[in-house]
């Protein structure tokens, strides 16, 4: 495919008016507040906004002695590990049994995508109420094998909760791409195990897994952005961020020290370092989506 | 299929028989709950897994608002709906209409600082919102934009990755139309509007399936910026029902918000399931 147009149209003015639209936004909605959040991360200001001095480092510091913000770093890759890698299990293995079934394969792929319609916060409220401590269903059941359920006192409960609310909300969108990278690996290479001797558990292993391996590693860095953002709402609905703090990922703390605690500078700073990780995530995203990992 | 092994089949359908019943699970729920009274719910643990008879109450309670059991008074999902609909159909199409106007300027025009421009649109994939809320609050605040359907929409309508789909689809679209155009004396507007919008009706519709749920879907965003009833979304409405503990609350019409809350978004997927799957596959390319 051409990266340019052979045949152009010519005017000075057009072109200017037809990217005006979405550069007026960006530069609004985008480049003012990245760059404001830059300057804030370099001031410090009273809760009033009364006074505002220039302290250089000093939050980025304060951040790196904070306990709780360490704590919320290691809170954050608990559970980004934990939602992309229960969640790519799942939908692999959904994705590898819908793609061998031949009847009844599309409504399997109909009733298994729809939760990607769900709304986090919808998701946060539906797993809350099975597991209300009270009256929900799954933890009287716990309850009656003789597991006390109490994700508002036990932090393991909690981060188990928003687990399991983040990975059925991400199972859909993990399944179709899973699917179709299944459906493009071609059938001569399995059949020609099979004529071998090869067990379908083997041919998995040395022939498709391998073959999916860009699919999987595409679907790992969604799934841990998704984790660092999106599931905000699934926090927010769910748990709170608590017991204490302890299932406080950080975009939550970003929120919480913003709006709640009014600590601009250190949300700030926060911010920064979240965008730092965001672009590392993307750059080896596009790094390694472009070379398509190894075949 | 490469080989034919009854015991293997009954195992997959079986597997995906669970996974099926595993997802729907928690809606199951929810929609029983929606139709008991919140006595029912909170007095008889567990819960009836029967449907509860009082349906109808209960969607009336939540969709026209009314008083709780409790005495409190519940807000209206209606209007919440309404909002969210209006910002749902305001950001996919104005992301669409935005993205098609730059990707077009990109692709068919040379002129100074286009690289420059193309490089700031994709700078933007690397800033979603949730990095840089503190900001963008501000910037919205001072543009007097909080609780109105501009500052709820205006700020995640731009986007890098629909301009990047569009670009793609127009340097496909073959040179020669544009010769044709010409040479029957169209200008480059005429050309946008009656060749290159309808060849793209596909790509529109894939784009706006994913686009519509994103708007619908937003959380952080609203909860920011609207501090009036009357603009809350219903996403961020659910929230704003807990009264606090498990047994104050009034579930029963909290799980039929919910379920009028992923109604919308659901039917858009299933009617066009054909244009959603190709439209996370090419946002995401």
């Amino acid at each position: 495919m051409a990266i340019e147009k052979r045949v152009r149209f010519r005017s000075w003015w057009l072109p200017w008016v037809l990217i005006a639209p979405q550069m007026a936004i960006i530069l609004v909605f985008f480049f003012v507040p990245a760059v404001q959040a830059l300057y804030q991360s370099v001031l410090q200001q009273d809760a009033f906004g009364t006074s505002t001095e220039f302290v250089g480092f000093e939050n980025f510091k304060r951040l790196w002695n904070d306990d709780t913000y360490l704590a919320s770093f290691k809170t954050t890759a608990v559970f980004s590990v934990l939602v992309a890698v229960c969640g790519l299990s799942i939908a692999l293995l959904l994705a590898v049994m819908a793609d061998r079934v031949v009847r009844g394969a599309a409504i399997y792929k109909t009733l298994l995508i729809w939760p990607y319609a769900v709304a986090p916060a919808v998701a946060g409220v539906l797993w809350l109420f099975m597991f209300a401590p009270s009256v929900g269903i799954v933890s009287y059941t716990l309850r009656s094998l003789g597991i006390e359920w109490n994700h508002l006192l036990d932090a393991n409960h909690a981060m188990t909760l928003i687990v399991m609310a983040a990975v059925w909300k991400q199972i859909s969108y993990n399944f179709l791409f899973f699917l179709a990278g299944l459906q493009s690996i071609p059938k001569s290479l399995i059949e020609a195990a099979a004529i071998d001797g090869a067990t379908p558990w083997r041919r998995f292993w040395t022939i498709v897994f391998p073959l999916l391996s860009p699919t999987t590693f595409f679907l790992l860095v969604i799934n841990v952005v998704y984790a660092f953002f999106e599931t905000f709402a699934i926090v927010d609905t769910a748990t709170n961020g608590g017991p204490g703090k302890e299932t406080a990922i950080l975009v939550y703390k970003v929120y919480y020290d913003g709006f709640k605690a009014l600590d601009l500078g250190g949300s700030a700073a926060q911010s920064v370092v979240l965008m730092i990780i965001v672009i590392t995530l993307t750059v080896l995203q596009f790094r390694y989506v472009e070379k398509k990992v190894q075949y | 299929m490469v080989e034919r092994r009854p015991f293997l089949t009954f195992v997959r359908h079986l597997v995906l028989v669970l996974g099926v019943i595993v997802v729907g699970f928690p809606v199951y729920v929810t929609l029983i709950a929606s139709t008991q009274t919140s006595q029912q719910i909170v007095q008889q643990v567990p819960m009836s897994m029967a449907p509860g008879g009082h349906m109808l109450e209960t969607y009336r309670v939540a969709f026209f608002g009314g008083d709780s059991s409790y005495g409190g008074r519940v807000a209206p999902v209606a209007s919440m709906m309404w909002v969210s609909l209006i910002s749902a159909l305001t950001i996919s199409l104005g992301k669409i209409a935005i993205s098609l106007l730059s990707a077009f300027a990109f692709v068919y025009f040379r002129f100074p600082g286009r690289g420059v421009c193309f490089w700031m649109i994709f700078v933007t994939l690397m800033l979603p919102v949730e990095v840089r809320i503190f900001p963008t609050y501000q910037v919205v605040s001072n543009l007097g934009m909080l609780n109105t359907y501009a500052g709820l929409t205006v700020p995640l309508i731009a986007s890098a990755t629909a301009t990047f789909l569009f670009r793609q689809f127009f340097l496909t679209v073959p040179d020669e139309l544009v010769e044709a155009a010409r040479i029957d004396g169209a200008g480059p507007m005429r050309f946008f509007v009656d060749v290159l919008v309808p060849l793209s009706k596909t790509s529109v519709a894939a784009l706006f399936v994913i686009q519509f749920i994103y708007g619908w879907n937003q959380y952080l965003w609203p909860l920011l910026v609207t501090t009036d009833e009357n603009m809350y979304p219903v996403v961020m409405g659910i929230k704003r029902m807990f009264a606090g503990g498990d047994a104050a609350n009034e579930w029963n019409v909290i799980m039929a918000t919910a379920i009028l809350a992923m109604l919308p978004p659901a039917v858009v997927v299933l009617l066009m399931q054909r244009w959603f799957v190709k439209g996370l596959v090419e946002t995401e390319k």
